[in-house]
């Protein structure tokens, strides 16, 4: 594989991530309250012209919902994977700055990383309530720390960096140091960090609406989809769960794919 | 005075690189250290930088020890400059980053005004090694340690770089200890010179 080619994928792979999330980010304008509608003569119909992706059992659209759905997904996934970053981001700088901190910081991202996520995922999210804040809380606070512990080894490479043992040594601060010289070089890990935390907190968002701890049953989010589609299943209504969840997979699988190629290109 | 009060140090606790080793260097004055590779050389030379701290014994300038905050009065110059600056800042920032070095002094160490706004990655090891040799002569600075400064340099550039230095440090009564193997460069440059083997510092001239 020549050195361009991870760029030129990731050039591919933002370029239809913009086209798949400006379509999500812009679906309300267009969508309006089709995600809610009720067509009482058409419920429970399967795909065809007139109704794209079959309804459900309130003859609501399909493929609006999925829409609406994987739209909730993005932003709670964003918001999830932008708070897990800071929060790894803010614990690794202030493991540089002692060895007693950096013992404090390493133990807590061990202990973290020593219990499933998802049982204290559904612990964090049960205790705060449920709902949309909520699951961004738990993921963000279930995730940081495979970041953070990347994150930490970095900058703790970096610390001793001759460059930034001359800075120190300039009489440059360790607020300058941190600031000026450790955190530009770990940007680029950050973002990485961030895309593949984002398909995870995704995935999690669905999946504790799924079990009833996640976001509003009235909303239509993707794991309320999936979880009423269970319903439906043995019946025979195969499109009520196959396509909010070929659209999970799509959305997950192309920004994984995006933070894969990113993290070879930088 | 610069000064090193036997001076242990080594990275595995039962193994010393360095032993007892004291010296004490003037202002002004020109200290050359030789030694084989591996034998402690450069290890000495943070030391005496403050890049590390010694196993046992002590180092003192003016009879004190090296502050721990603010600009250190001994500068460490290492053999790699392009270790030793940001790769992500352009040349402007790097000397910056420790004083504003005036125009007839970047001119004495041939750095060309061109070159500021370069990135590191754009200057040969020779021009970077110059950019690093001239942010270390900040104001307060008294001391240099310069760590196989010019291994890397073709002759004409090597004697550039030394004159100029020369030059700067006689005016401003800079300390240094060169550190080369080369020793034909070091009896040219230093007239007391010492030599490092396994660990241990003798008087060479």
């Amino acid at each position: 594989m020549s050195p361009t080619q991870p760029r030129l994928y990731a050039v591919a792979y933002i370029a239809f991530a913009v086209v798949l999330l400006s379509t999500l980010i812009a679906s309300p304008l267009w969508l309006g309250a089709a995600p809610l509608q009720m067509q009482f003569d058409a419920r429970l119909a399967p795909p065809s012209a007139s109704h794209w992706l079959g309804t459900d059992a309130l003859g609501r659209e399909v493929w609006a919902r999925t829409l609406a759905g994987l739209r909730l997904s993005f932003w709670v996934g964003i918001s999830a994977a932008l708070l897990g970053t800071a929060i790894a981001l803010t614990l690794a700088a202030i493991a540089t700055l002692s060895s007693k901190l950096d013992a404090l910081i390493s133990l807590l991202i061990d202990t973290l990383l020593s219990v499933p996520h998802l049982i204290l995922l559904l612990l964090i999210a049960f205790a705060l309530g449920g709902g949309t804040q909520a699951v961004i809380i738990a993921v963000a606070l279930t995730h940081w720390p495979s970041l953070a512990r990347v994150l930490r080894a970095e900058l703790l490479t970096l610390r001793h960096a001759p460059y930034v043992c001359i800075s120190r040594s300039l009489g440059k601060s360790r607020g300058f140091i941190l600031l000026y010289h450790l955190l530009p070089h770990v940007l680029p890990h950050c973002l990485v960090g961030a895309l593949l935390l984002f398909p995870h907190a995704i995935l999690h968002e669905a999946a504790l609406t799924f079990l009833g701890v996640g976001l509003d049953p009235n909303q239509p989010a993707i794991g309320v989809l999936l979880a009423d589609a269970m319903r439906y299943i043995t019946a025979g209504y195969w499109w009520l769960g196959v396509f909010p969840g070929l659209g999970l997979l799509l959305l997950v699988l192309c920004i994984d794919r995006l933070a894969f190629t990113l993290r070879r290109a930088l | 005075m610069l000064e090193a009060h036997h001076l242990e140090f080594g990275f595995r606790p039962e193994q010393l690189v360095l032993n007892d080793i004291s010296l004490a260097l003037s202002e002004g004055e020109w200290l050359g250290l030789s030694g084989d590779s591996g034998a402690g050389k450069s290890t000495l030379g943070k030391l005496l930088a403050g890049q590390l701290s010694p196993k046992d014994g002590r180092i003192c300038i003016d009879g004190g020890p090296l502050p721990a905050r603010g600009l250190s009065p001994v500068q460490w110059l290492p053999q790699s400059p392009e270790l030793a600056v940001n790769p992500r800042w352009r040349v402007a920032k790097i000397l910056r980053e420790a004083w504003q070095p005036p125009a007839a002094l970047l001119h004495a160490f041939g750095i060309q005004p061109a070159w500021l706004s370069r990135f590191p990655h754009a200057l040969s090891g020779g021009e970077l090694q110059r950019v690093c040799v001239v942010r270390a002569l900040a104001p307060g600075v008294r001391y240099l340690i310069a760590d196989e400064i010019s291994t890397m340099l073709d002759p004409i550039t090597q004697v550039a770089l030394w004159q100029a230095l020369k030059t700067y440090a006689e005016k401003h009564r800079l300390g240094v200890l060169v550190i080369s193997h080369d020793t034909a460069l070091l009896e040219r440059l230093c007239p007391r010179r010492y030599h490092l083997t396994q660990g241990v510092l003798a008087a060479s001239g």
